[in-house]
């Protein structure tokens, strides 16, 4: 696991985005907080909104279901069966759509045909809530406590498939970035897009924690 | 307490439990923020805060946690759900 909510209070480290000496320009926002009166408030510039929006889109092509077969038996259609989902290839999807029985392939199987149709669905659902809240606000968005849990679901589903292509595989791998002195500028990049993530959920975390501790 | 007390909470507590309890287990990643996973314990399962975050740090330092207990039906529940919140889990028999 990883903690970067010490980075929330280091406002200034943020502002050194807009400084000539990194190659990734762009205004950074406030992330996520909780209002004086309860609401959930983000601040975004409109970069960050655009990157959010194309991470989000890629996320949906890569969790989507596949639609069922026309002739598939409507009861299990119904239901949420099916009897083709296998092991994915790609560790980064096999992360996120992971096995349930860590020595049983059969019991697994058997799992993965009655849940990950589901699953594929409510990550798509996520996603979908956030391109929605993305597309119908502007600088500000505002978030309903079940909206910001969606959020916090696709936040991860970025964060656990941008980590598999970086090679984040133990906790200590994230801190070895910063002792690397030849990175090449694509890594870069995604090694940014990576932190920023972790601060933007980070923010939203730490606006809805409050809320229930003190109402348990 | 007298003795006869106390094996009466024994005879009581093994007839509520399933003899065979299923568990579901956290396994630790690199990616998830403690602060997320200890959001998930509390949502989901309903702990309090103590007892979130102290499971989070078995499953940060120890490399997993059990986190709940139950029927085979009910762990798969608690697995599903805790995939579609991005977590790494499985359930298996507890011995």
């Amino acid at each position: 696991m990883t903690d970067v909510s010490d980075d929330l209070s280091h406002d200034e480290s943020h502002d050194e985005v807009d400084g000539d000496d990194v190659e990734v320009e762009w205004q950074v926002g406030a992330g996520f907080r909780r209002t004086r009166f309860g609401r959930i408030v983000g601040q975004f510039s409109d970069e960050e909104r655009g990157l959010l929006e194309s991470l989000v889109g890629q996320l949906i092509d890569f969790v989507a279901p596949e639609p069922l077969d026309a002739d598939a038996d409507p009861l299990a259609r119904l239901v949420g069966i099916d009897k083709d989902s296998e092991v994915p290839e790609d560790p980064a999807l096999l992360r996120l759509l992971p096995d349930a029985y860590p020595d049983d392939p059969e019991a697994s199987a058997e799992f993965r045909r009655f849940t990950e149709r589901g699953l594929r669905e409510s990550k798509l659902a996520n996603a979908t809530v956030v391109l929605d809240s993305l597309r119908r606000s502007g600088a500000k968005i505002v978030l309903s406590e079940a909206q910001a849990a969606a959020w916090l679901g696709s936040l991860t589903d970025l964060r656990l498939t941008l980590g598999h292509r970086l090679g984040i595989v133990e906790d200590e791998d994230h801190e070895a970035w910063y002792g690397e002195e030849e990175v090449d500028e694509a890594t870069n990049a995604l090694r940014f897009v990576y932190d920023w993530l972790s601060w933007v959920q980070e923010s939203l975390v730490a606006a809805l924690m409050p809320a229930l501790s003190t109402d348990p | 307490m007298t003795s006869t007390a106390v094996e009466e909470i024994v005879d009581t507590s093994s007839e509520v439990l399933p003899e065979n309890p299923w568990v579901t287990i956290v396994w630790n990643d690199p990616v998830n923020l403690m602060s997320y996973v200890t959001y998930v314990f509390m949502t989901y399962f309903g702990y309090d805060r103590g007892k979130a975050e102290k499971l989070m740090f078995d499953v940060h330092q120890e490399g997993r946690a059990v986190v709940s207990a139950g029927t085979r039906e009910e762990m798969e529940r608690d697995v599903a759900a805790m995939h579609s919140y991005g977590l790494w889990a499985t359930l298996q028999k507890d011995d």
